[in-house]
């Protein structure tokens, strides 16, 4: 592998023959600068932004947390942890909390099980395949506040098509706008509306890479494709999943579209029933309060237990997948780019996943999508 | 002659083609799927496309059939485009401001993210620097960082250099990506050959020549497909915009809150400007769908 250093001595023999010695010398150092400097130069428009945009807003929330903040009336005194007190005296903080992982629960996992079972259909050897794949990708181009309005909708107390449903075979309608755990169960489906589809492709592109010489020594073995699929699919792709779940998790912990357009108010309905934690840290900041203090405390703290729960995640990933069989590298080679030759598969979900790799996450201000995504904003 | 073709077909470009020739020819495994395998993804289409379906047909109704019945009617009818008209010309929705606005923002987002991203991921996959190792892993450690948590001083800094408001506002925070840097950086170090970039500085190009001329076409396909991503993301994005912009100067998904507001209880008026809102990216996601999901398979990152 050649290195770059050494190229400045390679563009040395070629000066043109008629410049004065001075120039040579000039342009040669201006040419070793150029090696120097350039790499430096290509990498800080993305560092000084980022630090700008992303970086500093986040420490500095540690800076307002200690003061007193307001929207309007702007720094106050040094109040030091006072804000964190007055926010974990507030029960509407400890009700988010729950409703945010109550949600996440609600959502991870149902999601998780639908992504695998589409990505499962869609392993198959399929007339049109790219059709049916983009078919499941339609909810990603959907932006999550309009699925809310209409799940809203759907999910109406009456006259909601859900509840019609429901009454068709015999049951009782659902207060799913009065009912806490009820509109858990709503806001879950309306993330899991816009990112399961997005995560059958993602574990799709693991499945393709499973050698299929596995598959042909289980059916000479008499598997079952059910047998197949959860004895050979499911083990392989086991970097994936945990992958996927991650960046749920991280997506999940800071939903906010969601909630925010479940009925005309935005605040998470009257008893608070579905406030997550984002939406009250808005709540807080820009809505009755207009407290930035301690806005950024509630922001602080879950930080903190995002980058907690993120790091756990990591811990527990490396354990399980080092202590997994291994999957020979020459079959993902050969499966790897499988998919689509434009694909240039060189990021592929499973080397993400790897032991080696850092934790995924979320890029931040898109929704994450959570859901695994995250939320982009989540 | 036989090994070399073996070779090819295991790790060449035809690598996709001959695979699948392999499941086809390999019995039990790779046969046709059955007609319940169709019928599953069909009706999981279904289930993706019935909630846009839905705003059509109550955006076709009225507000007194909608309170009445959960299903006002079974199609769409052109009493649809009554409703569209009344979104896109009443004055508090701004509808046309909205999408230019989100026009704007996702595309200057996008080109900014994917000239920085192959900027940086150039620098890191091919050039040798000192600091390079731990510079990379801190990028990688970013991704995970949740930075929409820092809104607060984010407003602030906005609200003292005066952009509350403006669409700089959003557009700021949207310009560099850390995934972005990662997937240039990974794309990079393996599709572009050392080789290629001697030879340009050979032939005497400075740096940034090497930059535009070597690694920029090069980079071209996975470029397309984060700038894709970056194009659904703040289209779709709703969080921050709702922070630091209003309904005087919003952008599509904030026409969808004030639609809400506005018009709360009539959901005929409110569907169909939410069907209206979703449309671009729709008729955008029929010609690029296929590349949005090559770029998920190769391992795009949520968000």
């Amino acid at each position: 592998m050649a290195t770059l250093s050494r190229t400045p001595s390679a563009t040395a023999p070629t000066p043109s023959p008629a410049g004065p010695p001075r120039r040579v010398g000039f342009s040669q150092r201006l040419s070793r600068w150029d090696v120097k400097v350039s790499p430096y130069l290509y990498i800080s428009p993305f560092f000084i932004l980022f630090a700008i945009t992303g970086l500093f807003p986040l420490a500095y929330t540690a800076f307002v947390s200690v003061h007193e903040w307001n929207l309007l009336g702007g720094q106050g005194d040094f109040v030091g942890l006072a804000n964190y007190a007055d926010v974990l005296a507030q029960p509407t903080f400890w009700r988010s909390l729950v409703n945010t992982f109550s949600i996440f629960v609600f959502s991870a996992f149902p999601q998780l099980a639908l992504a695998l079972l589409i990505a499962a259909l869609l392993d198959q050897n399929l007339r049109s395949a790219t059709f049916w794949r983009m078919g499941v990708l339609v909810p990603y181009v959907v932006a999550p506040v309009a699925v809310s309005m209409i799940f809203g909708r759907l999910f109406a107390d009456q006259y909601g098509l859900i509840n019609e449903l429901l009454g068709l075979v015999g049951l009782d309608p659902i207060a799913w706008h009065g009912d806490r755990v009820a509109s858990h169960v709503a806001i879950a489906s309306i993330v899991n509306y816009r990112w399961t589809g997005y995560n059958a492709l993602i574990l799709l592109a693991a499945m393709q890479a499973v050698p299929r010489e596995l598959y042909e020594a289980a059916v000479i073995d008499g598997a079952s494709r059910v047998r197949q699929f959860f004895s050979v699919t499911v083990p392989q792709i086991r970097a994936t999943v945990i992958f996927v779940v991650i960046t749920a998790t991280i997506g999940n912990l800071q939903i906010f579209d969601e909630v925010r357009m479940f009925d005309a108010q935005g605040l998470g309905g009257p008893s608070r029933n579905w406030m997550t934690t984002v939406l009250y840290l808005y709540d807080v900041a820009w809505g009755n309060q207009k407290n930035f203090g301690r806005a950024a405390a509630v922001a602080w703290m879950l930080f903190l237990l995002i980058v907690v729960i993120g790091a756990l995640n990591y811990f527990l990933t490396r354990r399980i997948s080092t202590s997994a069989p291994d999957r020979p590298a020459r079959a993902r080679r050969r499966r790897g780019g499988g998919t689509d030759d434009t694909a240039g598969a060189t990021v592929s979900a499973v080397t993400r996943a790897r032991p080696g790799a850092p934790p995924p996450g979320t890029s931040g201000a898109g929704h994450p999508p959570t859901v695994p995504i995250p939320p982009e904003e989540r | 002659m036989n090994s070399v073709a073996v070779t090819a077909q295991t790790a060449g470009p035809g690598a996709a083609r001959a695979a699948a020739r392999r499941r086809a020819r390999s019995g039990g495994v790779a046969q046709r799927p059955r007609w319940i395998v169709y019928v599953l993804l069909g009706l999981t289409l279904l289930i993706s496309a019935f909630p846009l379906y839905f705003t059509l047909v109550l955006g076709s109704s009225t507000p007194e059939e909608i309170a009445q019945r959960a299903v006002p009617q079974w199609l769409p009818d052109l009493s649809l485009f009554d409703r569209f008209a009344t979104v896109v010309g009443a004055s508090e929705i701004n509808f046309w401001l909205a999408l230019l606005n989100s026009v704007v923002i996702s595309v200057i987002s996008a080109f900014s993210v994917v000239l920085f991203s192959t900027l940086a991921g150039f620098s890191f996959a091919k050039l040798r620097f000192r600091g390079r190792g731990p510079l990379l892993v801190f990028v990688i450690a970013t991704m995970a960082v949740p930075t929409q948590l820092g809104v607060i001083p984010l407003y602030i800094l906005m609200s003292d250099i005066g952009w509350i408001g403006q669409i700089q506002a959003v557009i700021l925070p949207a310009i560099v990506n850390a995934f972005g840097v990662f997937w240039m950086t990974q794309y990079l170090s393996e599709a572009l050959p050392y080789e290629l970039i001697e030879a340009a500085r050979v032939d005497g190009a400075s740096m940034i020549r090497t930059f535009w001329s070597v690694a920029l076409p090069t980079a071209r396909p996975a470029a397309a497909m984060l700038g894709l991503f970056i194009l659904v993301k703040e289209w779709t994005n709703f969080f921050w915009p709702s922070i630091v912009l209003n309904q005087s100067n919003p952008t599509l998904p904030l026409v969808i809150q004030s639609l809400q507001s506005n018009y709360f209880v009539d959901y005929s008026l409110v569907m169909g400007g939410v069907f209206l809102v979703t449309l671009p990216l729709l008729i955008i996601f029929v010609f690029v769908g296929r590349q949005l999901v090559a770029g998920i398979m190769a391992g795009a990152v949520k968000g």
